[in-house]
């Protein structure tokens, strides 16, 4: 079993979603984030007084999914948040030990 | 003395109301939405508690000392026992100031004036925001209202027809122009918001951290409210439904375009975008300029006062980082500074033609004669208001403590001070409830 966790741009949420969703992939928990990266921030001047916002906006995406499902689900959410321009995010991927359903008690990948 | 007008007190009410608008929410709304989300509620505070601190001390005694009979001759102040708890006025005689009479009843006069003492003490609080203690902000409104702003409206608004017995010195004895306040409250508010900059200090951060507008749109609906209240405001000031309400009310609404475009215009060409909070500026700016103008002249006049005080207001509003001062909410960069220019610019641009008891700047024939009266005014109104601002803040600040602790400030001044906060938008406050009720 994998986490896959996506660092998107806040409007490629739906379009990631409904990508996972064509991949089989039944649930996902969506937060918002912030950060950087190589995008680095931007400014913003209010009257005249100029602020360098270091942390931009983003939105993390997680999903729990089967082993053998990593590399077409990294590819969709690569297809679906890409803007091709710098600020798009990351994509990683991490083993995991242990899920458990916490209605049924079901666990491993009967839970995802 | 002259029958009551209907019309006349009609207008004179509804314009109180309208200022009354201007404080709450008007003023709270743009000052609330300017902080950071960890002051709003102690920012918004600040402009209600002005309201009952100052309502209070007008009823009491803070209208006789501005408006009734001299304490004695050569006195800068009215005797507070004349119309103490307004003894004597409740009724529906004709105003009388100082010899001269309006057909409206005193009581619509003092009401409209209540406003203006309100809104003056209102607008110091942007000086200060995030770090000032209440109570001492609330002592600070009621000894300020009484030693700065009733002397100095009674200076600028207590005009009447007999010179030489005790009349504000600067409507009758310098004769200067300041129809709606311009000296009397915003050079007044400004000269006293750079003071206790001064007093109190620079927040934590400031120059370093970032300290952007936490809601832009309270900033907006303020500033728009702000607007529809300074009809009143200026339109108000004719004390009747008449021409010169018209002409008021018409320079509002031009000046004030033209000052946005001012505004946005300068900071466009040196920022590169134009900003909501440009324009909401810019509307204050314009509104401040012309307030004292707004009677004495043309729509060309309105209009440069209106470009000039959006500009130049533009152009030095970020100077505080220059110099130094925290003044928080730009109450000098705005207030002081766009005061000064409508004042002051009415020696340039006021002309008879819209009003025979005005008089004629220098573009309309009139000479300097006018501008030197203005100024005067400007820098005795100035100079009073931060002098005696500055010792009042620092008395109370080593009495009291003006100031907020270090870990009180840092925590934000809603939740340390309050214990509340303006905003819940995630819901995710977690805890159990102790409350008293079922």
């Amino acid at each position: 079993m994998k986490l896959v966790t996506a660092i998107i741009k806040p409007f490629k949420v739906e379009d990631v979603k409904d990508a996972l969703q064509k991949q089989g992939v039944n649930g996902m928990t969506v937060s918002d984030a912030s950060g950087y990266g190589r995008q680095g921030g931007h400014v913003e001047v209010y009257r005249g007084a100029e602020y360098t916002v270091d942390l931009v906006p983003k939105v993390r995406v997680e999903a729990l999914i089967n082993d053998s499902d990593v590399n077409k689900v990294v590819d969709a959410i690569l297809i679906a948040a890409k803007t091709g321009k710098i600020g798009d995010g990351k994509i990683w991927v991490m083993p995991v030990d242990e899920v458990v359903r916490v209605r049924t008690g079901e666990r491993g990948s009967d839970a995802i | 003395m002259p029958e009551i007008s209907a019309g006349d007190t009609a207008w004179v009410l509804i314009s109180t109301a309208l200022v009354l608008l201007m404080t709450v929410p008007g003023l709270a709304l743009f000052y609330g939405g300017m902080v950071r989300a960890k002051s709003t509620l102690n920012m918004m505070m600040m402009s209600f508690g002005a309201i009952f601190v100052v309502g209070i001390i007008w009823v009491v005694f803070g209208y006789s000392v501005a408006f009734g009979p001299a304490l004695d001759s050569g006195s800068f102040i009215g005797d507070p026992s004349a119309y103490l708890g307004l003894k004597g006025l409740l009724n529906s005689s004709a105003l009388a100031l100082n010899g001269a009479y309006y057909p409206i009843p005193a009581t619509a006069f003092i009401a409209f004036q209540a406003m203006f003492a309100v809104i003056t003490v209102a607008l110091i609080s942007g000086a200060i925001a995030d770090r000032a203690r209440y109570g001492t902000w609330l002592v600070f409104a009621a000894i300020w209202v009484t030693i700065v702003y009733l002397p100095v409206a009674r200076a600028v608004f207590y005009f009447g027809d007999q010179e030489a017995n005790g009349g504000g010195f600067i409507a009758t004895k310098i004769k200067a122009l300041d129809f709606a306040g311009g000296t009397a409250v915003h050079i007044n508010a400004g000269a006293a918001g750079l003071a206790l900059a001064l007093v109190l200090g620079k927040r934590i951060g400031f120059g370093k951290m970032l300290l952007r507008p936490s809601n832009l749109p309270l900033v907006m609906i303020g500033a728009g409210l702000l607007w529809f209240g300074w009809f009143g405001f200026n339109a108000g000031s004719a004390l009747g439904a008449n021409g010169l309400a018209g002409v008021a009310f018409i320079n509002t609404f031009s000046a004030t375009c033209a000052a946005v475009a001012g505004w946005l215009v300068i900071e466009k060409f040196r920022y590169g975008h134009i900003t909501s909070l440009g324009a909401a500026s810019g509307i204050v700016a314009g509104l401040v300029a012309i307030t004292p103008a707004c009677a004495y002249v043309d729509t060309w006049g309105a209009l440069s006062i209106g470009v000039i005080s959006g500009a130049i207001s533009a152009l030095v509003v970020d100077l505080k980082h220059k110099f130094g001062f925290d003044d928080s909410l730009d109450v000098v960069g705005v207030h002081l500074v766009c005061g000064i220019i409508g004042t002051v610019l009415i020696g340039i641009f006021a002309t008879t033609s819209v009003n025979e008891f005005g008089a004629n700047g220098l573009l309309y024939g009139g000479g300097t004669g006018q501008l030197v009266r203005q100024i005067q005014a400007a820098v005795i109104v100035l100079i009073f208001s931060f002098v005696v601002t500055y010792i009042l803040g620092t008395i109370l600040n080593k009495a009291i403590g003006f100031r907020v602790t270090n870990d009180e400030e840092l925590e934000g001044v809603d939740i340390a001070l309050q214990a509340e906060s303006a905003y819940d938008l995630v819901g995710s406050s977690k805890g159990s409830s102790k409350g008293r009720s079922a």
